[in-house]
């Protein structure tokens, strides 16, 4: 208490010329000083630069997820791993599994709330643009995919509904697909081959964050339960995506589809590969996809389908980033403390090393308190520089590995001030104890110290 | 000028320091009994581990003693409170070194204002002080120098314009001299003479007779009780202390 009333009483005149007293003890030894404070440099840079780090990864798993709609639930088809049904299946030289038209039509009858539903049919082949080929996703769909899935259209327009009813054999490409396929000239209003069959290309649509990579960057939640690899759709991470009309896809490669894959040949019949359900309010979301989900356990005996609720990943999303905190947070007081202890440490050699100068200041009229003070305005300023220089470093650091490693880092405005306070408070806490051991020494004895 | 006619600064009465070494108890004063006066110019003598130190450290309040009284300036300082004790050293008492006892890390101006920064004197005012101090002491020249860059000599000089910074009413040396050579400890004596001659009051530990013979007072310790005091008037006997101080209330 005394000290605080010290403090209070202090006139800035004093508290300035103890604060000059200080910077010089510290000065006096200028490599260790420097040592000390390199602990509370690390700690609180690295609590600063964590948290951006966090806050930035965290952003850009939940812009993924917002990009598939927060009012949606995704529904997939995947292949059953079973062995013994593949082994069965295999006699009959076609696979038959996922979601069917009875799915689709008991959910869009049955399910409240339920506002549209795109369904998609998917498919890996190559590509052709006269001799270059590459291997992609044929994706086939309806016209409102992409305001569904909050996709871009980067230039030309998507198909449209009369080209979905007349099963014109158009197509829109991701852009990563464009580039490959067109290197060098723009792909719109030109033709490329699939299979045996030539389709116009109307526009180049922006590579969405797929559902897959979601689904394991949300927490690896899979919605459902969907045994997870495998599934025709779950192999769709490359970005290369050919979109066609729905209607399309089913007139031109019919009810089966045949697979050619390094030399071995299968056939699988998929109603359809992903369905997205669109529900009216997002308060209904949850709900719903509990109804979708029992609806699809009646009907399949197999897990052969798994659900992404967005809605779902994000709040999964948001449990993780508490989590994070929290080790964040665990780190950053450890590294803290092992800082403070630092400090701790090197204030306890400092009162033994400067004794005799302790004895110097009681025989000339210092109180307790004046020496408790002037070994305290020393800790709050080692701790001090060292949190200054560790926002400094903490705010370097996120922008440099913004800049070589491309991943988006956000420091929160508190960060750094928050981080640069409690290294001040770790400064007072370890350095009280150094502090009263000072002041408490005997005179006589400390005068006789060598 | 008659001793008992001047004003008593100092009064110890039957002072007595013990100190606790385990089951023993080790008796290092057994009874002193001392008037220091205005303008006194005293040394103390006698073989180590008479007691000279411990008196000292008590005459300068850095300890208390375990029995009896000690009167500076007629207060009663053996009972007082830590921070009071601070606070008397701070503005009564100055203190020489053998060992100069200079804050390394504070240059000769900085290391004179010592004291007055702990009596909250302005940053001004207490600039002034020093500056002058230092002049006074032969230090002019070299008021940013740290204790590191000076002789011997020149740094016990700093440790006597800080033990006069707070102008105070008794000055205590110990061993001043002591880690000098004989022209340096000369020069230091000198300043002090000259203290003296001002009316300063200097009281200091030496165990060199030659520079006992400076002073016009000696008092000689044995075995934790004075020995002699060449002060005959007073001899150690508390009476003389109080007719000193009845004498002086009568010439006031």
């Amino acid at each position: 208490m005394d000290v605080i009333q010290q403090i209070r009483a202090l006139s800035l005149f004093r508290l300035k010329r103890s604060v000059i007293l200080g910077v010089k003890s510290l000065w006096m030894h200028k490599l260790r000083s420097m040592l000390t404070a390199l602990g509370i440099v690390f700690g609180v840079a690295s609590v600063i630069a964590m948290l951006a780090i966090g806050e930035g990864a965290s952003f850009e798993a939940q812009e993924q997820i917002k990009n598939l709609g927060s009012q949606n639930i995704i529904i997939q088809s995947v292949k059953p791993t079973n062995d013994a049904t593949a082994g069965e299946e295999q006699r009959s030289m076609i696979l038959s599994y996922g979601l069917t038209y009875r799915d689709l039509e008991q959910i869009r009858s049955t399910i409240p709330g339920v506002d549209v539903v795109v369904p998609g049919r998917r498919f890996k082949d190559y590509l052709w643009n006269i001799s270059r080929s590459v291997d992609a996703d044929v994706l086939g769909t309806v016209p409102w995919y992409p305001e569904m899935r909050n996709r871009k259209i980067k230039s030309g327009r998507f198909f449209s509904k009369l080209e979905m009813n007349d099963r014109v054999n158009v197509c829109v490409l991701s852009d990563e697909l464009a580039h490959k396929l067109f290197p060098f000239n723009n792909p719109i209003g030109k033709e490329l081959r699939l299979q045996n069959g030539y389709y116009r290309i109307v526009g180049i649509i922006e590579a969405g964050s797929t559902t897959a990579s979601v689904a394991s960057g949300g927490g690896g939640m899979m919605g459902g339960g969907g045994g997870g690899s495998g599934g025709g759709a779950g192999e769709n991470q490359t970005g290369m995506e050919m979109l066609i009309p729905l209607t399309t896809l089913v007139e031109r490669f019919g009810e089966v589809l045949m697979k050619y894959r390094s030399g071995s040949f299968e056939a699988e019949k998929v109603d359809f590969h992903e369905v997205t359900v669109k529900i009216d309010s997002a308060d209904r979301v949850v709900g719903a996809a509990e109804a979708i989900r029992h609806l699809l356990e009646r009907n399949h005996k197999k897990l052969d389908y798994q659900m992404i609720v967005p809605l779902e990943l994000l709040k999964q999303a948001e449990r993780t980033k508490q989590i994070f905190n929290i080790v964040l947070g665990s780190i950053a007081a450890i590294s803290l403390l092992v800082g403070g202890i630092g400090i701790m440490n090197i204030m306890l050699a400092t009162v033994t090393e400067r004794t005799r100068e302790i004895g110097i200041r009681r025989a000339l009229g210092a109180k307790q308190r004046d020496i408790v003070l002037q070994f305290l305005i020393e800790t709050i300023l080692l701790s001090g520089a060292g949190g200054v220089l560790g926002v400094i470093v903490g705010l370097a650091v996120p922008m440099i590995i913004t800049h070589f490693a491309d991943m988006i880092t956000i420091t929160r405005f508190w960060a750094p001030a928050m981080a640069f306070t409690i290294s001040v408070v770790t400064g007072i806490i370890f350095g009280i104890y150094p502090a009263f051991r000072a002041a408490g020494m005997n005179p006589v004895e400390a005068l006789r110290h060598e | 000028m008659i001793a008992a006619a001047r004003r008593p600064i100092i009064e110890l009465r039957g002072v007595e320091k013990h100190y606790q070494m385990g089951e023993f108890t080790v008796k290092a004063l057994h009874g002193i009994d001392v008037t220091v006066r205005e303008g006194d110019y005293i040394s103390i003598l006698g073989p180590s581990g008479c007691g000279k130190s411990t008196l000292l450290n008590i005459l300068g309040c850095l300890d208390q003693p375990t029995l009896g009284e000690y009167l500076l300036e007629g207060s009663d300082v053996a009972k007082l409170e830590d921070d009071e004790l601070s606070q008397v050293r701070g503005k009564r008492l100055g203190f020489i070194f053998q060992s100069y006892n200079l804050i390394q890390q504070l240059t000769v101006v900085e290391n004179i204002e010592v004291p007055l920064y702990y009596q909250g004197v302005s940053e001004k005012e207490s600039r002034e002080i020093a500056v002058g101090l230092a002049e006074r002491v032969g230090l002019g020249a070299r008021l940013d120098h740290r204790p590191t860059e000076l002789s011997g000599g020149q740094q016990q000089r700093v440790a006597i314009a800080r033990a006069l910074a707070n102008d105070p009413a008794v000055i205590l040396a110990d061993e001043a001299t002591g880690n000098l050579d004989s022209k340096s400890g000369g020069d230091i004596l000198g300043i002090f003479d000259q203290l003296n001659a001002d009316g300063k009051t200097l009281i200091m530990i030496t165990h060199d007779e030659s520079m006992a013979r400076r002073t016009s007072r000696t008092i000689r310790l044995r075995d934790g009780l004075i020995e002699y005091d060449s002060d005959a008037d007073i001899g150690g006997k508390a009476e003389g202390g109080k007719k000193g101080a009845r004498d002086q209330v009568a010439t006031a």
